[in-house]
């Protein structure tokens, strides 16, 4: 569970999807501190257990914050930053075909 | 596809935008070079100055003088001259210095007489029990969140492990009113002697009064539980509780929402492995560091290596390193950079260096949090336990690349980041010999995953068609 400090006023926002629920995101954010802000627990699935993972190294290492975004997979949650209109989804397990 | 406009050559390639790649192409840019600092973030600063110039965390002191120092770092380096490309994964090397790098989800090769690798340091890995549940990530993690984002763990919040970074973590928390439940401290009480003949030159290193207004800050508002010897997360889908014990202790539970592990940092050498250049095992900081002259050049020709990446010293020491190699790339290209500012940086970095051998005492990790064994899982993203890789060691496998083959382990996106120093310290115990003997993964283009699609875009050249697909 994550919170916001209380920031500037000025500070943008951006509307997202995740997993089908509209969450206004901060402009600026990444996808995996969106995420965590939204109070979303876990981002995937593994492929070898089914176990749920949440992102855990925040710089792009870990590849545990893993999830589909705008319907391509395995992007990592860290690195890429929201857009207004972007569609995240959680990951199951591998890289389904075709995304 | 071609989302930024990259050169097919340059004189300068420096890779990663922390102290030292900002530094390093600061100088070359300035001493008239043709230089490109390619970075994955998003915006210059590395870790350390994460977010630097568009942190949503206003108020100075929250983060600390050590962090807006890198504000300077930043402004030199846009003035230099230099191009900067964000955003940018590095995913290929060669010893010819052909770089393979993508950018927006396309890929393209580029060029540079002398490269800088200045990649930075990774989190060393903290393999216990539950270290994989949702609710446990690393304290660097949570610093991140905090720099660039304006977040700050809520409920239950506890800290475990060792090393200036979790002090400093803990600072920035409570200077920014988060709640910290408790600190897990897992320094071994061995270390406090051990890392005494080495007080007197930290004294002098400029890290003395920094380091000490700040554990003791933190000391008066927040539990801290001493000489922890043991430590599990315990939950079913996320982290619920975190079970520790001291010594011989019984065990004892805390609930927590969040578990934030640090045990110090290692050289992120992933990139340097790939294009050849030699590296050896570092006893005083457990892990591999490359082999470099006092200027950085490394076992390959035109390659230089500055920065954590270069052997773990903090982000000043960093930022000089990063000007020592570059003013050698100047030279050696047959530019010039005047003598006192080689002095000078020469200077700076042994003031730099004195405090060192004091924290990598002090905070060597202890070996039970180091050398897990049992169910905890080793390689996190093919799940693969510390009792497969003891077995599979005692069955005659000698070195992690077998391992790999035996068990996958090391084979997931990762790359071996989270798993190949715990498997290279379990070979080497499990074998009775030293790590150095038992080695590292053999790494191999991309050193990051892209997709066939990119691949298949570019020129073909003999990195892309050795290199292979992301699952
Ligand atoms: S959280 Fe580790 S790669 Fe994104």
């Amino acid at each position: 569970m994550f919170q916001r400090l209380p920031l500037e006023p000025s500070g943008s926002t951006v509307g997202i999807s995740i997993d089908g629920r509209r969450v206004e995101a901060r402009a600026g954010d990444t996808v995996a501190a969106a995420m965590l802000a939204a109070g979303v627990v876990r981002c995937r699935t593994t492929p070898v257990s089914g176990a749920p993972r949440a992102p855990y190294c925040m710089m792009g290492v870990c590849f545990d914050c893993l999830v589909t975004i705008d319907g391509v997979g395995s992007r990592q949650g860290c690195l890429v930053r929201v857009r207004e209109g972007m569609r995240i989804e959680m990951q199951q397990g591998a890289r389904e075909l075709g995304k | 596809m071609s989302a930024v406009a990259i050169r097919d050559a340059y004189d300068v390639a420096v890779v990663g935008a922390g102290p030292a790649g900002l530094a390093a192409a600061t100088v070359c840019a300035k001493a008239g070079l043709s230089t490109v600092l390619l970075d994955e973030q998003a915006s210059a600063g590395g870790q350390i100055y994460r977010a630097i110039t568009e942190t949503p965390v206003r108020e100075k002191p929250v983060l600390g003088e050590s962090y807006w120092r890198g504000a300077a770092l930043v402004e030199a380096f846009r003035s230099s001259g230099a191009e900067h490309v964000a955003g940018a994964t590095v995913w290929s090397l060669t010893r010819e210095r052909e770089i393979g790098v993508s950018v927006g989800g396309g890929a393209q090769l580029t060029g540079a007489r002398r490269v800088i690798l200045c990649t930075g340091a990774l989190e060393r890995p903290f393999p216990i029990p539950g270290w994989t549940l949702p609710g446990v990530m690393t304290a660097g993690a949570a610093q991140i969140l905090l720099k660039s984002a304006g977040l700050v763990a809520s409920g239950r919040t506890v800290l475990a492990g060792c090393g200036p970074l979790l002090w400093l973590l803990a600072w920035q928390y409570l200077n920014a009113g988060a709640n910290i439940d408790a600190i897990l401290d897992t320094t071994a009480e061995e270390n406090r002697t051990r890392a005494l003949p080495h007080v007197p030159r930290f004294l002098l290193s400029g890290y003395f009064l920094e380091g000490l207004k700040l554990v003791r800050a933190v000391k008066r508002e927040v539990r801290v539980i001493s000489g922890v010897t043991a430590l599990r997360a315990i939950g079913d889908t996320g982290v619920r509780s975190v079970a520790f014990r001291r010594h011989g202790d019984v065990e004892e539970t805390r609930l927590a929402d969040t578990l934030l592990l640090h045990q110090g940092v290692a050289p992120n050498v992933n990139l340097a492995l790939s294009a050849g250049v030699e590296h050896r095992w570092d006893e005083s900081q457990l892990c591999w560091a490359p082999v470099l002259d006092d200027e950085g050049n490394s076992s390959v020709e035109g390659i230089a290596v500055a920065g954590d990446g270069a052997g773990i010293a903090g982000a000043q020491a960093a930022e000089w390193r990063g000007r020592l190699a570059a003013i050698a790339a100047a030279r050696a290209l047959g530019f010039s950079v005047p003598a006192v500012e080689e002095a000078r940086a020469r200077r700076e970095l042994k003031r730099c260096l004195r405090g060192r051998a004091f924290l990598d005492t002090l905070y060597r990790p202890a070996k039970s949090f180091r050398q897990p064994s049992g169910d905890t899982i080793v390689c996190r993203c093919e799940e693969v336990t510390a009792r497969q890789i003891t077995d599979t060691v005692a069955l005659g496998c000698p070195g992690p690349n077998q391992m790999k083959a035996f068990l996958r382990c090391g084979m997931g996106l990762c790359q071996g980041r989270l798993c190949g120093l715990t498997v290279t310290e379990l070979i080497a115990e499990g074998r009775g010999v030293p790590p150095q003997q038992v080695g590292y993964y053999r790494l191999r283009p991309p050193v990051k995953p892209i997709t066939v699609a990119e691949l298949a875009a570019l020129p073909k050249t003999e990195a892309a068609v050795k290199a292979v697909v992301r699952i």
